[in-house]
């Protein structure tokens, strides 16, 4: 075997490959924007002890002599009707948040994604049609209303709408690898790679699974914000994480009780939710650009 | 020839549909059941001692296994009886069909918003590509489809009820006002049927704050697929040959650019409508709107196992209608996916 006659590094090779891919994606500023917000809303959730200005208010804590002050130098969102700051507790509900996204899609994109890979491999036979009429069934609901239906016959808690939401979520997955595989699997390196013998777990993981993950992680990256959505909307309605845990779905159902005169209970808390769907949105639909590579 | 695939489509869906509808009452009878929970000793109250929670269970059924209750369930199901509330003490499908039309309604209108908007602001912005009105429609589209359905209530609830005092905040028709006679359960159109125009607008008047906040979502989603498609298509061949054999404006932008970039609109529709049906159950929380997503929502929040299941199955069907009628419209307007069945 005659190797190359000048040596490229991996490094030079990632460092080359990352530098078109961050050229495709900049081209579009509004990507440029949402990975500015996106990774903002990351750290602020990771960094959430450090930079609250009051980080026991997260819990239980009744101050009611500071009760519903609006928005001030010290309380920057004002406080709730037990007097705790608000923009603290949207901190730490940041990171419930990002912990309800981290712990569904590290379920569900491996799951998701593998069922996929092996139905798309043996596309029609009794393996593939018994994962994809299970997938067909699981998103004959529209998620949200699965979600909701499963949280409730469980017991409301943070842990039970991460259960609730995987459930709901995989089949996503399975059906864009499925689609992915099954036109990938007649390509010619496919082919020749069953000619020579090599293992169906090499094939699986080696020669298709790289090609099909642009799709997938494209679709994970808009799922941050869809996540963060359905999560939400599930404590919204008083079916996700219980109170004390500060969660925003949660902190706007409360705080629309107090609507016209205390607004910065519930506003601020939406307009988080709605900051970190648009960010992630935005860098989705960057991530998108890196990939579709006949666009230009 | 084109008939008899669209039968042979329909059948096949059809057939499709009632599979999928049967493995998703399998799916949740069995989540229903096999979960932790009692719903004999739920049925019974929790202070009732145990023999009155065995006879319960007796009474429910609950005493045989699993699959002799499903089908004890399914054959009841098939016969309308989706089981007894233990929230509201009636039967479910007497619940069932008393709220749906309320909802229904609702979503009936917020479609009529979303696709009427959507057709508008698509255009506008597929006609001036890269330019001024285009970029505006995208920004406020990003914006308007990542902030969730229940803000969007919230704010527009706050701005236009509260602050501004221009619509109601809530409920489906003013207090004092008297319900038409049910004669279709919606109401809008039961207070037409029977005359009563000032009922008909005061029930339109409550209907345009939460249709709006269900419809910003959908509505600028479909303004941006079809925009793209009419970008798209307007850089094709047969555009520019339209363009040189001069043929009649209307006829160039409807018949040859709006017609095909409709399409993937209309495709992307089944899910907005999906979206929609959704959305309702937060909607509805926060506009107190007497509806069957509410009455889903209280059934959750209180364990009715047989009102969760007949919601699911409910939105399930809908669900599956509306995809089946999007698929149909779809294989009307664009003659590709009928002849499509052709070649494979």
């Amino acid at each position: 075997m005659d190797r190359p006659s000048v040596r490229i590094s991996r490094w030079d090779l990632w460092s080359e490959r990352l530098r078109k891919w961050w050229f495709r994606f900049s081209r579009s500023p509004l990507s440029v924007a949402g990975f500015i917000i996106s990774t903002t809303c990351v750290m602020l959730a990771l960094l959430a002890p450090l930079i609250a200005p009051h980080p026991e208010h997260a819990g239980w804590y009744i101050n009611t002599d500071e009760a519903l002050q609006p928005p001030s130098l010290k309380y920057p969102f004002g406080t709730d009707q037990y007097g705790r700051c608000v923009f603290s507790r949207v901190l730490f509900g940041m990171r419930y948040s990002f912990i309800l996204v981290g712990v569904v899609l590290s379920i569900v994109v491996p799951l998701g994604t593998l069922l996929g890979l092996i139905a798309g491999y043996f596309k029609n036979t009794l393996v593939d049609y018994i994962i994809m009429r299970i997938a067909d069934i699981f998103v004959a609901v529209p998620p949200l209303v699965m979600a909701l239906a499963i949280a409730a016959v469980l017991k409301p808690s943070l842990i039970n709408s991460m259960i609730a939401v995987s459930l709901t979520w995989w089949p996503w997955y399975t059906r864009l690898t499925y689609s992915s595989v099954s036109s990938l699997k007649n390509e010619y390196y496919v082919i020749y790679a069953e000619l020579i013998g090599e293992r169906r777990i090499s094939i699986l993981f080696r020669e298709i699974l790289p090609n099909c993950l642009g799709p997938i992680l494209t679709k994970a990256t808009l799922d941050v914000g869809w996540v963060i959505l359905v999560g939400a909307a599930l404590s919204f309605v008083g079916l996700g994480a219980q109170p004390p845990t500060p969660d925003l779905g949660t902190m706007v159902s409360e705080g629309a009780h107090l609507l016209p005169h205390y607004w910065w209970v519930s506003i601020f808390p939406a307009m988080t939710i709605t900051i970190i769907i648009l960010g992630f949105n935005l860098l989705g639909d960057g991530i998108k650009d890196i990939f579709v590579e006949e666009r230009w | 020839m084109i008939r008899t695939d669209v039968a042979k489509f329909i059948i096949k869906r059809g057939c499709s549909i009632v599979f999928i509808l049967l493995g998703l009452s399998v799916l949740i009878f069995v989540l229903a059941r096999v979960l932790p929970g009692d719903p004999a000793r739920m049925a019974a109250g929790w202070s009732a001692p145990d023999w009155v929670v065995e006879e319960m269970r007796k009474k429910l059924g609950l005493d045989k296994p699993l699959h002799i209750q499903y089908i004890y369930w399914l054959s009841n199901v098939l016969k309308g009886d989706f089981g007894f509330s233990i929230y509201t003490k009636r039967s479910v499908t007497y619940d069932v069909l008393q709220y749906l039309p309320i909802t229904l309604e609702l979503l009936i209108v917020t479609e009529i918003f979303s696709i009427l908007g959507g057709i508008i602001l698509g255009v506008i912005a597929g006609t001036f590509p890269y330019k001024l009105p285009d970029n505006v429609v995208r920004v406020v589209a990003y914006i308007a489809i990542s902030m969730p359905a229940f803000v969007w209530a919230i704010i527009l609830q706050l701005l236009f009820a509260r602050i501004l005092p221009i619509f109601p905040a809530g409920g489906q028709l003013s207090p004092g006002v008297t319900p038409p006679p049910r004669i279709t359960g919606f109401t809008m159109l039961d207070s037409l049927i029977s005359g009563r125009i000032d009922v008909f607008l005061d029930a339109l008047w409550h209907t345009i704050l939460p249709a709006l906040s269900l419809s910003f979502g959908s509505m600028m989603q479909n303004a941006r697929i079809l925009r793209s498609g009419m970008v798209d298509i307007k850089g094709k061949q047969y555009m520019l040959l339209s363009e040189a054999l001069g043929l009649p404006l209307r006829l160039k932008a409807f018949k040859y650019q709006f017609k095909p970039a409709a399409i993937p609109a209309i495709t992307a529709m089944a899910m907005s409508i999906g979206a929609d049906m959704s959305n309702a159950f937060l909607v509805e929380v926060v506009y107190n709107w007497p509806g069957f997503s509410r009455y889903g929502i209280t059934a959750m929040l209180n364990k009715d196992l047989n009102a969760i299941v007949a919601v699911v199955l409910v939105v399930g069907i809908i669900y599956a209608i509306a995809n089946f009628v999007v698929d149909l419209i779809v294989l009307y307007l664009d003659p590709r996916t009928r002849y499509a069945s052709h070649t494979t």
